[in-house]
């Protein structure tokens, strides 16, 4: 193992690394994947093109993982992290991944900067990301009245008008919970029925202040240095509104980080999401997935850590036969 | 008022002064130990190695002290944490509003400070 960064990347100047296993995703899950995998001696890297939590970071309290009533999502990404290290686990972050060919038996990768890994499985635990609108406006106001965080932000539109974008738990918990600031709360949803819980839904629509617009969807932000107004489409007649606020916040979903795997040979679904059997291997022998990026129903921080623990395992029943493999091989 | 984070700290208003004209190159992060300030200070972090000619430094958003970043101009239509300022021989020379990625953060260091 490598003692820090430093030694790591010099190394990995000179020629390719090899490992047993290569994680690719340091959220719950490839954490996980890490810390059992290294626990098992088997050597381990991790790489990540941000930092370690993923979307676990973004998690301002997390009240329902097992066994600890409160903690942050920085401090359980951070406790992850240590525990893998500690289990001498290597870790690379803020990479980019140029190449790979994860059809040999030897797994190969090569990074943006040059260095070269190889390894004899690979764990694909890339996650999600916040889903954006994808609508005119929305990249110029975001921190200009565009929010993906209502804890964070809610206290800038203190009795201002806003509007929520989304139907699920999270875009109904964050509609109330902004009313604590806001004038009032426009919830839009583009399906004629929520997909969140009922109570929650309930209790959204017995706010006084939260104004429900179903059917309908966002077509454009305006403004100049910061967000004036919405665009928003009823999707039954057409008709176009504009609505004038000060700030929208959404939460309409994530989508998978397997945008490097687009038209490889690692098989994905019509959402761009990884396909596996139940060993949690995908369609290529010795290449795993894990966490959000998998399809799958439920995407919670426990479920990550159950995927990361079932690829583990079974990358290393993989790697340990392959060992076996090349031991009989040299024996005979 | 200082964050928990292992980055150097910026505690006052005047202690920002000195640092901007004293220091060619600096990058300052206002804001909480909130999801969307988080993953700026770790990147942050990880960038200190890498961009030794700039001094990276948090400051506390809800310190009363942090006035010099909340009122700064650039800063008059941002609504989303943190607030992160980038000083060019004292001068402002960008500011951005809520969390940025990896590439956004250093394409603004390489734009304004150099590699």
């Amino acid at each position: 193992m490598y003692k820090n960064r430093r030694q790591l990347i010099h190394k990995t100047t000179m020629e390719a690394i090899h490992y047993d296993s290569i994680i690719i995703g340091a959220g719950p899950a490839g954490l996980t994947a890490g810390i059992y995998l290294s626990r098992a001696k088997a050597k381990t890297l991790i790489l990540d093109s941000g930092i370690a939590g993923g979307q676990m970071i973004l998690t301002h309290e997390i009240a329902n993982y097992p066994g600890i009533e409160s903690i942050s999502g920085y401090e359980l990404s951070n406790n992850m992290r240590v525990q893998a290290r500690k289990f001498g686990c290597d870790m690379l972050s803020g990479i980019s991944i140029a190449q790979i060919d994860f059809e040999s038996e030897v797994k190969s990768l090569k990074l943006s900067n040059g260095k070269s890994f190889t390894a004899d499985s690979i764990i694909l635990a890339t996650g999600g990301r916040s889903r954006m609108i994808g609508a005119p406006g929305e990249t110029n106001f975001k921190g200009r009245g565009i929010s993906y965080c209502a804890t964070c932000d809610g206290d800038f539109f203190q009795d201002k008008e806003i509007a929520v974008i989304g139907g699920g738990n999270t875009a109904l918990e964050e509609a109330v919970a902004l009313t604590k600031y806001a004038s009032k709360v426009t919830l839009i949803h583009q399906f004629d029925h929520f997909q969140g819980f009922k109570h929650a839904e309930e209790e959204a629509r017995a706010n006084e202040k939260i104004h429900i617009q179903l059917n309908s969807r966002v077509v454009s932000f305006n403004g100049n240095d910061k967000l004036k107004s919405i665009t928003v489409e009823n999707l039954l007649t057409h008709e176009l509104t504009d609505i004038e606020l000060d700030g929208v916040f959404i939460f309409i979903g994530y989508e998978a980080n397997t945008d490097f795997l687009q038209g490889r040979c690692i098989r994905l679904n019509e959402r761009q999401e990884i396909v596996t059997d139940d060993k949690l291997q995908t369609n290529v022998q010795g290449v795993f997935a894990a966490g959000d990026a998998l399809a799958k129903r439920f995407r919670q921080i426990t479920t990550a850590v159950s995927d990361g623990t079932i690829a583990a395992l079974n990358a290393l029943e993989h790697i340990n036969q392959r060992k076996q493999k090349a031991a009989e091989a040299k024996a005979s | 008022m200082v964050l928990p984070t292992p980055l150097k700290h910026v505690e006052t208003a005047d202690e920002l002064t000195k640092i901007i004209s004293e220091k060619e190159n600096v990058m300052v992060c206002c804001g909480r130990m909130g999801p969307m300030c988080i993953p700026v200070y770790g990147i942050m972090e990880e960038l200190q190695d890498e961009y030794e000619h700039v001094e990276f430094r948090d400051m506390a958003f809800d310190s009363p002290e942090a006035h010099i970043i909340r009122n700064l101009p650039e800063c008059s239509s941002f609504m989303g944490l943190p607030f992160t300022v980038y000083y060019k021989n004292g001068k402002v020379a960008a500011a951005t509003s809520s969390i940025q990625n990896r590439e956004q953060i250093t394409s603004i260091l390489d734009k304004e400070f150099g590699k």
